[in-house]
């Protein structure tokens, strides 16, 4: 027991430890919304654009949240932009923007050197370098994305699931959009020095798979896919010092991990749902006539 | 003029296009929807039956023309089916209060809310349903289901993107029948169709759109034979049984390759 709450005495790790939960709970709750409008491809370009912020803040020696903020904010508005024209398809767009960005980060990184924070902690995350000030910045960034999904619910909700209707229904599905991008850019800003820009796409899809798994509901699949990306973050990050693993790739693999046991134990509920689905079909029948309605 | 009397919507010489290059989608198109009014649009696939009820609403640029709404006229939208994501997380309940986005900031619906959205549930027959996730329930149901989200906003304009599409008789009936009693009570609804006997037959008003309206009347002056071969571009009979004309295809082999020749394939 003593061996387990050892790591608690160092403050690298309590910091690390918080960073990681909140930071899995902020990427499971915004990744619902990521996953159900089926762009969970801009988790992974978002996160990889990002990291031409890193790298340019780091050479012009500005602060990296700020760098990466600005730079991941740039980078998710004009993906949003280029999106909503709806003639290039959101992965073109993703794919276009977010890798000339990450292609960016590595010709400023070749030429000018790797100045200010190691470049695999960037890539693959790691708990060493994170001071409080990054526990409070994780934290304040949850906080804004809690606030906004909690009181921007009901027009999120209605421009993820139909945002025809909802735009017709007095719904600014482009306002909707652009602050969803806004969130997710700096989540991932805040969440990158923990997870890493490879690893990041994985915490925002894999808790709002297994959550959508395990309910219909979407109130519930938000309350679910936060709780389960804390879960990860913080038994992840457990588990990574215990094993001598880099923080990012061990909270992902219990993620994985869950998302397996899960898949494996619902695989009936969800056979059986279809079965109920078929029994309510209503039957076909030829031999009414329609009703008049000419006044 | 009175607001009962006063049109709800307005479309004059409306004329708009995408930005696909594919040509307009509407051209010189006149339009005005009346209060209580329940019209039907008919016209073949990529004729701008669609974008006429996106013009309504307000959600396409238009190249020319203009829309007049009534000033505050609350308008309701209900999509194809075919259009919606089954998968989604959202139970009955959840879909139909997304028609609430105004007032009320917090996530969960109030007292008041839960027992509109009951209230409205119960009239259209799916009142047990509310926690049932949207692809447990029937074609019929689903389509009910959007329109009660649609009620709940308390419209007085009901647009229906196909609401019979896919659907077997007996649920084509439930849905005009609902539309009907609506139309009753006063709303006006206009909707989209492919179903030129099943639906349009039955309905007071028709337009015939192809890209432009090329008929507009009751059905037994709207659906002739010169008027459906300048809408579809195929020659078709129409006869009458109890009443209401019946529109039958003459299906020709000339009639295939004219078509052909038309659309360039």
């Amino acid at each position: 027991m003593s061996e387990l709450l050892r790591p608690f005495e160092f403050e690298f790790f309590r910091n690390g430890l918080m960073v990681a939960t909140v930071a899995g709970a902020l990427c499971g709750l915004i990744g619902v919304y990521v996953v159900l409008k089926g762009m969970s491809y801009i988790g992974h370009g978002l996160s990889h654009a990002i990291f031409g912020g890193f790298a340019a803040s780091a050479l012009l020696g500005v602060n990296f949240l700020l760098g990466a903020g600005v730079w991941g904010v740039a980078s998710a508005l004009m993906v949003n932009g280029v999106t909503r024209r709806r003639v290039i398809g959101a992965d073109a767009a993703i794919g276009v923007i977010t890798t000339a960005s990450f292609a960016l980060g590595l010709a400023l990184f070749a030429v000018f050197g790797r100045a200010g924070r190691s470049f695999d902690a960037a890539l693959f995350g790691s708990i060493l370098g994170v001071s409080t000030a990054d526990v409070w910045a994780v934290v304040a960034v949850a906080a804004v994305a809690a606030a906004v999904v909690f009181f921007a619910y009901r027009p999120l909700l209605f421009a993820t699931f139909d945002p025809d209707v909802a735009e017709v229904s007095g719904v600014s599905t482009s306002r909707i959009d652009a602050l969803l991008m806004l969130v997710l850019a700096l989540s991932i800003v805040a969440t990158m020095q923990v997870l890493g820009v490879t690893l990041i796409a994985a915490t925002l899809v894999i808790p709002a798979t297994v959550a959508r798994m395990l309910t219909n509901s979407f109130g519930r699949m938000l309350v679910l896919a936060t709780g389960i990306g804390a879960l990860c973050g913080f038994f992840g990050m457990n588990l990574s010092y215990h094993l001598d693993v880099q923080s990012g790739p061990t909270i992902v693999l219990v993620g994985a991990a869950l998302f397996a046991v899960v898949f494996a134990a619902t695989g009936v509920r969800g056979r059986r749902r279809v079965a109920h689905f078929d029994a309510h079909a209503a039957p076909a029948t030829l031999t009414a006539t329609g009703p008049a309605v000419h006044r | 003029m009175s607001r009962a009397e006063q049109a709800l919507v307005e479309l004059r010489h409306v004329t708009c296009a995408y930005r696909t290059g594919d040509g307009p989608a509407l051209v010189d198109v006149d339009l005005e929807v009346a209060p209580g009014q329940f019209t039907g649009v008919v016209g073949p696939s990529g004729s701008g039956k669609t974008t006429l009820l996106r013009v309504v609403t307000g959600t396409v640029p238009l190249s020319a023309g203009s829309v007049v709404r009534r000033r505050g006229l609350r308008v309701a939208y209900v999509p194809q089916v075919e259009t919606v994501n089954w998968s989604f997380p959202v139970t009955v309940a959840e879909c139909v209060l997304m028609a609430r986005t105004s007032g009320r900031r917090l996530p969960w619906p109030s007292r008041a809310e839960r027992a509109e959205v009951a209230a409205v549930l119960d009239r259209l027959e799916l009142g047990d349903l509310g926690e049932r996730h949207i692809r447990e329930l029937s074609g019929g149901q689903q389509q009910r289901m959007f329109v009660a989200r649609a009620l709940l906003g308390r419209p007085e304009l009901l647009l229906l993107d196909e609401p019979t599409s896919g659907v077997d008789v007996r649920t084509r009936h439930e849905v005009l029948h609902l539309l009907d009693d609506l139309n009753g009570d006063g709303l006006a609804i206009v909707l989209t169709t492919h179903d030129l006997n099943g639906i349009a037959a039955h309905l007071p008003h028709l337009v015939c759109l192809n890209k432009q309206v090329l008929g507009s009347g009751a059905p037994r002056d709207v659906l002739t034979p010169a008027v459906l071969e300048r809408t579809y571009g195929s020659t078709m009979d129409v006869l009458e049984h109890g009443g209401m004309p019946i529109v039958v295809d003459q299906y020709q082999p000339s009639n295939v390759v004219k078509m052909r020749r038309a659309s360039g394939s």
